[in-house]
This record gives C-alpha cells, sequence and structure tokens, in this order.
C-alpha cells in the first residue's frame, strides 16, 4: 500500500471533493466544502509526512516530475495542470457576479441587560415566564398560544412549527425552525420573550437587525399573549427550554 | 582534605545567598521604582477619570503589555513546574539528564522574572495612570489581596532564587531539600496566579456586592463564579505553556546542532517538553467548558454573547487552533516513533487514529452559521445546512474534542510501550481490557453525543459531563494497568534519540506559536466578552475605547503580541546560552 502512498492520497481527496458536491442535499456552502477540503489535505499529508517510508513513496512521483525523471507527457500535464487550477480559480474569484456576497449573520446574539415593553423596562435577567406552571391551567394556556400562534405566527413559522409558513419562503434569511434542536431549545424563555417582543428591530448590530422580517410582536400582543404563544411553541415542537440549576447560579450573587 | 571541602560548601553557600540577595533586591528596586513614577505621575496630572495614551490608545496599549505579561508569568510559573517535575523523574530514575534538564531551564528563570516583573510594573503604571479612577476603585476593594501579593512575590523570589543557586549545594543525600524548594516555588507561584486571578474575575463575574455596589463579603467577591475555573485551566495551560516553550527551545537547539551527541540531547528535550506539554493539553479543553458554563451560569447574556453573538466567530479559530494542536501532537509522537526500534507493529493504528482526528477536527471546526451567498442560503433554507447544522451544536464538538483526545492519549500510550515487550504472564489479558476500557469510552461518548439530540438543553449539557468522565476513566484504566504491565519489560532495542527528521522539530516549534497563540485569543475572548464594562453590570467603561473592535483588528493584535512575546524568549534563551558559554568559558 505504501508504495501507492501519493494515488491513494490524491483518489481520497478527489473522493472528499466528490462526496461533499454530490451525496450532500442541499448542495454544502463553497466555504464549507473549501473548509473540509483544506482539513482533510492537511490530515492526509500529516499522516504521509509522519512515517519516513510513506513519506518517500509519496515525494517520490512528485520530485520525479520536477526532475525530469517522468515521462515528459506527465510533466507537461503537471505543469500546465497547475497554472491552469490557479487560473481558474482566480476566475471564479473575479467573475462578476450578481449574487449576494457572503453574510456572516450572527443568530443567536447576546440579549441586552433590558429592552423596553409597552412603555416599561424589563430585565433579561432573571427574567420567568410567569404563566408557566404544571397545574391544569396549563394545558389552558398552552391552548390559549395556540390560538395567538395560527392568528399571527403560523403565516411565516408554519403548523407544523418547521419555519416553513406560506410566506417563509418570500424571505431570507427564512424564518425559525422550532424543531430545529438549535433553535429554541437551546434558548431561555426569557431569550424567546425578548425576541418576540422586540422582532427584528430589536436585534443587536451584529445580527443584521435589517435583514430581518419579524415583527416586533409588543406593537400587537400583550404580555401574556407573548407568553402563552411561547407556551404553546415549546410543547407543540416538543422541546422544553433551557434552565439552569437556580440554586448554583444565584448561590453566589 | 575535609577542611578545603567544608571551605567550597560555605563559598558555594555564599554565594548562593549572595545571588538570592540580588534578585530580591532586584525586585525591590522594580517595585519601589514603579510605586515612585505612579506617585509621580499622579501629582503631575491632571485629575481625570480617564487619560487618553496618543498613538496606541488606552485598552491596546494596557492589552499589549497585560498580555505579553501574562505570558511571561504563565512562563515563570510554568517552567518551574515542568522542571520540578523532570527533577523528580530524575530522582525516582536516578539517571542524570533528568536533573541536568530541570537545571538548564531553572537557569532561564532570572531573566524570565525580571522581564516579568518589568511588565508587570509597566502594566501597574499604565493602569494607574490610565484608568486612575477604576485602578483605584478595585485596589480598595482588594486592599487585603495586594499585600498579600506582593508578599507572595518577594516568597516566590526568594524561593525560586534559592531554588537556583543550591542546585549544586543541594546533591545527594540533600537532595530531598532542594526539592522541597521545588515544591515551594510551585505552591507559592500557584498561590501568585490565585491571587491575580480574583481580581481578572472579579471584574467578568462580580459577586460579594450589595445593590449599591459595597462590598458585603470579600471571599465572597474573590470565589466568584469563574475565579476557581480560570485558577485550574490557566495552571493547567502554564504547564502546557511551559513544556511547549521547553520543547521549541530544544527543537532550535537540535535543527541548530553540530555533532550527534547534540541533537540525540536536544532531541530527548523536545520530546520530553511536548510530553509534559501533551499531558497538560489533554485535560484543558475539559476545564475550559467547566469555565463556559460557569461563564453561562453567571449571566446567559455573557455566555451567548461569547458562544453564540458577536465573539463566536473567534472560536473557530480557536477550534482550528486547538484541531491543529491535536493534529501537531500526533504527527510528532509518529514521526518519533520511527527512531523506536519495535514501532513499526503500531504503525498500522496511524490510519484509523488519522481519521477519527481528521473527522474530530472536521466536526470541531463546523460552524453553527455558515458563511454563505445568497444562492447558497436560498438552498439551505437560511444559514443553518439541515444536515451541517447538526455538527455546528455543542453536542457533536463535545463528542469531536472526547474522541480527540481519546485518540491522542492512545498515541501516547503507543510512543510509550513502542520498544517494549511485557513479561508478565498476564499481558494478553491486560491488553484486552486496556483495548477494551478505550472502546467502551468511545462507545459512551458517540452515544451520549447522538442522544442528546433528543433531550433537553438542561439535560444535553449533563451529557458532556458522562462523555468526560467516560474519557477520564478510560484514561486512567489504561495507564493503571499499563504501569505494572511494562515493569520489567523485555526492550526490543534502545531508542534512537537524534535519529528523527528535521519535520518533527518543525512539529515542535509549531505546537510553541499555537499554544501561545490560543491564549492570546482566549484572553481577548474572555477579557471582551465584558464589552464595555469594568466590572460586567456593575460598573461602565465610559472611556472613549470602550467598544468591540473588529474581529481581524483584534487578531492582529495578537498576532503581534505573539511575534513580540517570540522575540522576547528568544532574547532570554540567547542571553542564557551567552552567559552558560562565558562561564563554561572562564
Amino acid at each position: 500500500m505504501q508504495r501507492f502512498a501519493f494515488s491513494i492520497t490524491v483518489l481520497i481527496w478527489a473522493a472528499v471533493y466528490a462526496g461533499l458536491k454530490l451525496l450532500v442535499s442541499p448542495p454544502v456552502p463553497t466555504s464549507v466544502v473549501t473548509m473540509y477540503m483544506v482539513l482533510t489535505v492537511i490530515g492526509t499529508l500529516i499522516f504521509v509526512a509522519a512515517n519516513e517510508a510513506r513519506f518517500a513513496h509519496f515525494v517520490a512521483p512528485i520530485r520525479s516530475v520536477f526532475t525530469g525523471e517522468a515521462p515528459r507527457a506527465v510533466q507537461v500535464v503537471v505543469l500546465v495542470a497547475i497554472p491552469a487550477a490557479v487560473a481558474w480559480v482566480t476566475y471564479q474569484r473575479v467573475v462578476p457576479s450578481a449574487d449576494a456576497p457572503f453574510e456572516a449573520r450572527v443568530v443567536h446574539p447576546e440579549p441586552p441587560a433590558s429592552f423596553p415593553l409597552h412603555g416599561k423596562r424589563m430585565e433579561v435577567a432573571g427574567l420567568a415566564n410567569p404563566l408557566r406552571s404544571t397545574g391544569p391551567e396549563l394545558r389552558k394556556r398552552i391552548a390559549e398560544g395556540k390560538t395567538v400562534y395560527f392568528r399571527n405566527c403560523f403565516f411565516c413559522h408554519g403548523d407544523t412549527l418547521a419555519g416553513d409558513g406560506h410566506f417563509a419562503g418570500a424571505f431570507l434569511p427564512i424564518p425559525g425552525n422550532f424543531r430545529d434542536v438549535g433553535t429554541i431549545s437551546m434558548l431561555q424563555e426569557s431569550y424567546v420573550f425578548w425576541r418576540v417582543a422586540t422582532g427584528g428591530r430589536g436585534l443587536p448590530k451584529g445580527a443584521t437587525p435589517w435583514n430581518s422580517a419579524m415583527p416586533v410582536w409588543q406593537n400587537f400582543l400583550t404580555e401574556d399573549e407573548m407568553w402563552k404563544v411561547i407556551l404553546y411553541i415549546y410543547d407543540a415542537s416538543g422541546s422544553t427550554p433551557r434552565t439552569w440549576d437556580e440554586a448554583v447560579s444565584h448561590a453566589k450573587h | 582534605m575535609p577542611q578545603a571541602k567544608t571551605a567550597g560548601a560555605d563559598a558555594a553557600l555564599v554565594d548562593a545567598l549572595k545571588g538570592t540577595w540580588k534578585g530580591i533586591l532586584k525586585i525591590s528596586v522594580l517595585l519601589v521604582a514603579t510605586y515612585l513614577a505612579a506617585q509621580g505621575l499622579a501629582s503631575v496630572l491632571n485629575p481625570a477619570d480617564y487619560r487618553a495614551l496618543p498613538v496606541l490608545g488606552n485598552r491596546t496599549a494596557v492589552w499589549i503589555v497585560a498580555e505579553l505579561h501574562l505570558m511571561f508569568a504563565a512562563f515563570v510559573l510554568g517552567v518551574p513546574i515542568f522542571a520540578f517535575i523532570t527533577e523528580i523523574v530524575g530522582v525516582v530514575t536516578k539517571e542524570r539528564r533528568y536533573d541536568d534538564l530541570a537545571r538548564e531551564f531553572t537557569k532561564l528563570l532570572a531573566m524570565a522574572y525580571t522581564l516579568t516583573a518589568a511588565l508587570g510594573c509597566l502594566l501597574l503604571v499604565l493602569l494607574l495612570v490610565l484608568y486612575p479612577k477604576f485602578t483605584g476603585y478595585l485596589s480598595k476593594l482588594f486592599k487585603p489581596t495586594w499585600a498579600l501579593y506582593v508578599a507572595l512575590i518577594f516568597t516566590e523570589v526568594l524561593f525560586a532564587y534559592l531554588y537556583w543557586f543550591t542546585w549544586d549545594i543541594l546533591q545527594g543525600a540533600r537532595k530531598r531539600w532542594h526539592l522541597l524548594l521545588g515544591a515551594l516555588v510551585n505552591i507559592v507561584g500557584t498561590a501568585l496566579l490565585f491571587v491575580a486571578d480574583i481580581w481578572v474575575t472579579f471584574m467578568m463575574s462580580p459577586a460579594g456586592l450589595d445593590e449599591m455596589g459595597n462590598l458585603t463579603s470579600l471571599w465572597a467577591a474573590i470565589n466568584n463564579h469563574t475565579w476557581m475555573p480560570i485558577n485550574v485551566h490557566r495552571l493547567l495551560a502554564n504547564v502546557a505553556f511551559g513544556g511547549a516553550i521547553v520543547a521549541a527551545y530544544a527543537a532550535v537547539r537540535f535543527l541548530a546542532a553540530t555533532s550527534a551527541e547534540e541533537r540525540a540531547r536536544f532531541d530527548w528535550m523536545g520530546y520530553v517538553g511536548s510530553f509534559i506539554a501533551i499531558a497538560a493539553f489533554i485535560p484543558l479543553p475539559f476545564a475550559g467548558y467547566w469555565l463556559g458554563r460557569e461563564i453561562y451560569q453567571f449571566s446567559e447574556q455573557m455566555g451567548v454573547s461569547m458562544m453564540g453573538g458577536g465573539f463566536s466567530w473567534l472560536w473557530i479559530l480557536q477550534a482550528m487552533l486547538i484541531g491543529s494542536l491535536f493534529f501537531g501532537a500526533n504527527f510528532y509522537l509518529w514521526l518519533g516513533m520511527g527512531r523506536i526500534p519495535g514501532a513499526e507493529r503500531y504503525v498500522r493504528f496511524q490510519g484509523p487514529m488519522m481519521l477519527v482526528l481528521t473527522l474530530g477536527f472536521i466536526v470541531w471546526a463546523t460552524p453553527r452559521s455558515i458563511i454563505a451567498t445568497g444562492a447558497e442560503m436560498t438552498a439551505m433554507g437560511g444559514s443553518h445546512h439541515p444536515f451541517l447544522g447538526l455538527f455546528g451544536v455543542m453536542a457533536a464538538k463535545n463528542t469531536a474534542v472526547n474522541l480527540m483526545i481519546l485518540t491522542t492519549f492512545l498515541a501516547f500510550m503507543l510512543y510509550r510501550r513502542a520498544n517494549r515487550v511485557p513479561v508478565v504472564p498476564w499481558a494478553a489479558t491486560a491488553k484486552a481490557v486496556q483495548a477494551a476500557a478505550i472502546a467502551v469510552a468511545g462507545a459512551v461518548v458517540l452515544y451520549y453525543g447522538v442522544y442528546s439530540y433528543y433531550v433537553p438543553s438542561n439535560v444535553r449539557i449533563g451529557f458532556s459531563v458522562y462523555q468526560v468522565l467516560a474519557v477520564l476513566a478510560a484514561m486512567t484504566v489504561f495507564v493503571a494497568i499499563d504501569i505494572p504491565m511494562l515493569r520489567g519489560a523485555r526492550e526490543i532495542g534502545a531508542i534512537r534519540w537524534g535519529d528523527i527528521p528535521a519535520r518533527a522539530q518543525y512539529g515542535l516549534f509549531f505546537l510553541a506559536i499555537a499554544f501561545t497563540w490560543l491564549m492570546g485569543l482566549m484572553g481577548y475572548i474572555r477579557s471582551g466578552i465584558r464589552q464595555y464594562w469594568h466590572v460586567y453590570g456593575r460598573v461602565m467603561d465610559e472611556s472613549a475605547h470602550a467598544y468591540t473592535m473588529t474581529h481581524g483588528h483584534a487578531t492582529l493584535i495578537v498576532s503581534f503580541i505573539v511575534l513580540v512575546f517570540f522575540a522576547l524568549v528568544a532574547m532570554v534563551f540567547w542571553m542564557a546560552a551567552r552567559h552558560g558559554s562565558a562561564r563554561a568559558g572562564a
């Protein structure tokens, strides 16, 4: 096997690239393909270089091309292929495109210490859902939250809360998918309340507030309605809000 | 003759005391000069809450000096730990070369202490002059700790200089006294670190204050949320850092070596340095995770800001560096196995291990929010890829890093036994148990990694503890079996020290640079997440520099600090080498 170190390495690179391009759907963004390929190349090169015999076999064909020992045809192909590849990458980078540029959007920005709500200020620290209880009234509140959801949120976030409502396709970025483990299940209810109450306009600069269609719901809903709809989205998506061990969290304050 | 011997010993003792006295005098002069400079500037300058430093600006100047001070402090705390461990190994194994190695590095301390103290004094002057109000507030709050800190500095200097100057006197039967001095240097050094961490962590996660900001409990302010996690994290990082710097020094000397003996010596030194660095590096992610958890416990806002908000992109850089450290460590170990007769038995494991490391690195570095063009975002339905997005959350990262740790540990263990064949009758059973321990730990890590996606986040966080415990348990079982199993093992052949490719030395150099850059980067994140607060949520930073700079700008400053640090370290090494050759010449 060591004798074919160079060929196997190149085959691995080609296979990983083809796999990323052809087997994953939706297509993997170029930035990720580039990162994965760089790591694959580094990983394989480290593996090759970590053993003298393997390294010697790997370097031999490269050396033969540049010392003139390889067949003339191989030398010509390599010496044409390298500048051609560089030219192609350069062309791809400079060719005009109507596509929007890269966007380093912060999806879960930090909440502020406090935010305005119906003319008063809400402190985020220690904010908890006042309607969350364990009694039978919880089911009633969740049902009321469901009504609020389907009257207001359903059009964008969808009937299954997967961010695929009727209007979803018109927005970029699309509405949040509450069934995704990386959305509301990672967040405290206070965080979700802040996002619902202040909408896209309440986002800090790093999260590009101009690039969110989320309305400022405190302009349309009461405080109780917002807490109820939060109860509903956690219940309907089968997730629970992030909580902390309160005893530990506040013991030192 | 006995009289001459006694006279020689007395002269050596006098020299040792003189050297120690000079060291204490040097530190005293520095501290007095700092006090006078601060007092002088305070009386000359107009009273103000903040003052502006031209060109660099307040924050950048304090940042550069503070980070350099911290790096040198890590060096002068890490190297004695390294030296102490090496000295103990020398006593246990009765191999003189360990004692020589420990001695060689302790020699560097005198110069490094001076630089650390000078940078610390400069930092203090900068803080007093540029941030007088805030520095005054902090000094008043922690007055007793300042006195303790100064007392600890003098005690540390006293023990450290004695440790160095009595090296030749306290040999043989007196060696235990020298070891005691080494232990004291490290105990006092650790205490110094813990005291300095009080102020830093209080600024991050203040406690012990009432609503008006008055101190209600000094102990609560000291024992705040992040104090102990940072203490442990920094202590481990210092050991890793000290080992990495030693290994880099050895690498440079190896590359410049002109004889086979020199190459063998510095190859061995590089191995010992990297061994200690990587051994301390392996538990470091666990300590880091604890710190992150405490930050979230203290303030979700700060936690989100660090991991999900504006600073989250810097974690991609951190992931790249940590992954590179795993790559670098394994690369060095595998190349090192080339000089060990019998290691060829384990070459076949390198392929699967590299696969785990590369896949782990890929998962570890996958961002949650992917950089994508408009068309790519439309195809994905947002900035989260429905499949790759699974790698972007902590459940996947914890799984990846635990498997990478397990793999690197295994590489270490294979390296350790490469030229030995156990002769105990129960060796086959023992090896099977070791393999099972690794396999079970890997399975537990994977199981909880996958199961994490099906449970709420508060339960998920608990799973990371099981993953860590599984890995630690496997390591403990493995080592507990390995030690008795390899006792009296048959040696296949002697290690051919010096017979290692030059690229392995570049690997060691890379480890040191990556460690240093990581320290700078993580230091910036830790401090930067306070954003516009001096003391988070309590004392606001109202200076002109209370904004969060762009990541590009910040990383350039970190890079500059790393360059300056290595230039200064090179100077320390050069002066120590010059001093050594001058003494040899004399």
